[in-house]
């Protein structure tokens, strides 16, 4: 029997009043009438307009989202690759490089990989923008990919694999009919969390950009450093809306594959 | 061949992005700062043979490792942001513990969403969540102006730009990295053992401390690991919500890189983060392998 006393239920209680009326607080003051963040003066959504008439964070936007889309999906091929060699390639000459080097950048400071690679690109003389971030997003956020999908790896059958292969497929078509769409969740959920990575970072980002290219995060941080401000409010309740309905909409797409998956599983045995 | 192909795509990206960035950072840190461009010197000539080989080796030296023991600056810097880190684990373990330990004694059918309660902000964009405390925080901020419609204070906290707003956010953003893995351990444990504890006649502070406790040892470790090792480099924190007096090592280092221009200092700076977080990287390493190797 499981006891659900006083004590959980207040320290539940406290534990997510802490986690989410500081984002609350926010959404709340993006309507607020008055340019002074902390006084109410009544109900507006002029903030909002402001917000979309201003050229220099729109752009930034576009640039965030270019980066965002490009990093997450070549990481997301890096790293299902990456995850497979891990779970499926045997003994290779410098396995343990290889992994060291998938588990080290989760690890890293953000300032040291953000360093290493502008270096790089300098050392190259690799003009640096947009093409440079997408460079240093992808490598970060495939070893993220890796993670995600080799754990699902490990977890399958292979059997189901090894009887493709008998039944005549190729291993590439093995990988496409079998693997692949077992696996396919963990791939949506890694390209989903190098997408989000991606989004957010500001400090490697800031690190490889150069002056053309200015991401969403490097422009919000420039314009909080000097303090609160009611435009900022906006984009961040903007922010949190897209990721609250995205996190939303992906657990209840997992949930219903996985109902599916499992009815299939049953309907195969029966079959037997 | 195809294996091999398989094997090389990502092996010689992360070997060109992640292993030799780092071999130049080792470099630079040997090198001395000059004003040139790039601003350091010595560079390596191929064009000149071995003999130019040999010239750049030579000119290699630790006087920027010793630069870094000299000036108080860095030290202060380094053990302030390892005693910031460790406080900060604290408080993030004394906050996230009875969350993990409320989720884990809800009903069945609550915990999926109380899970993804606590990893939905996660997902949610990190400088935001800082910048949301600059609002409460700050002097005419929601909290001061709460505590003085309250008459708790008559004027109002200086709480915005010290150590105890870095602090709070640290806390608030890291408490999910702490939360999730003591509830997995929690949420596995066997209730009848604590009943039996409590059979045998321990009452129940006694049962939480000699079963609970150390059944949710490898979730509470874990957490520790995840939110100690990136708070040390953290920079977003202490430059958004800390004062001029918040000393922590990211922010040092982007300072050199990005205001004095010192490249070779930057990367020693780097070099040293590195070296005093491999030893808490190889513990978590080493806690996780036990774990597995106990459940498998």
């Amino acid at each position: 029997m499981r006891r659900f006393s006083w004590f959980n239920a207040t320290s539940l209680t406290l534990g997510f009043a802490f986690l989410y009326l500081p984002m609350i607080l926010l959404v709340v003051y993006s309507f607020n009438e008055s340019r002074l963040v902390t006084v109410w003066a009544g109900f507006s959504t002029k903030w909002y307009g402001e917000l979309l008439r201003d050229q220099e964070f729109l752009d930034a936007a576009w640039v965030t989202v270019k980066v965002a889309v490009f990093s997450s999906t070549i990481a997301t091929v890096l790293g299902t690759m990456a995850a497979y060699v891990m779970v499926r390639a045997g003994r290779f000459w410098g396995r343990t490089l290889f992994s060291g080097m998938i588990y080290a950048p989760l690890v890293m400071p953000e300032v040291i990989t953000g360093l290493s690679l502008l270096l790089l690109f300098i050392g190259l003389g690799i003009d640096r923008g947009v093409f440079t971030i997408v460079l240093a997003h992808t490598t970060f956020s495939m070893c993220y990919v890796s993670v995600v999908v080799s754990s699902r790896l490990a977890n399958f059958d292979r059997s189901l694999e090894e009887a493709a292969l008998d039944l005549g497929c190729s291993h590439f078509a093995a990988f496409r009919l079998v693997t692949l769409p077992i696996i396919a969740p963990a791939v949506i959920s890694g390209w989903l969390l190098a997408f989000t990575l991606s989004l957010d970072d500001l400090v490697i980002a800031s690190f490889t950009t150069g002056p053309s290219a200015t991401t969403l995060p490097i422009r919000i941080f420039s314009a909080i450093r000097l303090g609160v401000s009611p435009q900022i409010n906006a984009l961040s309740t903007l922010l949190i809306a897209v990721v609250t309905l995205g996190v939303i909409t992906a657990s209840i797409m997992s949930k219903r594959a996985a109902v599916a998956q499992a009815r299939d599983e049953q309907a195969a045995i029966r079959a037997e | 061949m195809r294996r091999v192909v398989l094997i090389a795509v990502p092996y010689l990206w992360l070997l060109a992005l992640f292993l030799v960035p780092f071999v130049i950072v080792l470099k630079i840190s040997l090198s001395d700062i000059a004003l040139a461009r790039p601003p350091y010197l010595p560079q390596l000539d191929l064009s000149a043979g071995w003999q130019g080989v040999r010239e750049f080796l030579s000119g290699l030296d630790l006087e920027n490792f010793v630069f870094l023991t000299t000036d108080d600056l860095y030290w202060k810097a380094y053990l302030s942001s390892l005693r910031i880190a460790l406080v900060s684990t604290l408080l993030t373990l004394l906050v996230g513990y009875p969350i993990a330990y409320g989720m884990a004694r809800a009903a069945r059918e609550w915990r999926p969403t109380l899970l993804m309660l606590v990893i939905l902000p996660f997902w949610t964009s990190f400088l935001i969540r800082v910048y949301a405390w600059m609002g409460i925080l700050s002097t005419e901020g929601v909290l001061n102006n709460v505590l003085l419609f309250l008459g708790v204070i008559d004027e109002p906290l200086q709480i915005m730009n010290t150590n105890t707003a870095v602090y709070i956010g640290i806390v608030y953003t890291y408490l999910p990295f702490m939360i999730l893995p003591i509830y997995a351990a929690l949420e596995k444990m066997d209730d009848s053992l604590l009943e039996a504890a409590e059979d045998l006649g321990c009452s129940r502070l006694q049962a939480f401390w000699l079963v609970t406790w150390p059944l949710s040892r490898n979730g509470i470790v874990a957490g520790c690991f995840l939110v100690f090792i990136p708070t040390i480099g953290e920079f977003v924190i202490p430059s958004l919500l800390g004062g001029s007096d918040t000393l922590m090592i990211g922010k040092v280092l982007w300072e050199e890189f990005f205001s004095n221009r010192d490249w070779p200092v930057a990367s020693a700076v780097a070099v040293v983060l590195l070296a005093i977080l491999i030893v808490p990287i190889i513990l978590f390493q080493r806690n996780e392998q036990k774990a597995r190797e106990a459940e498998g």
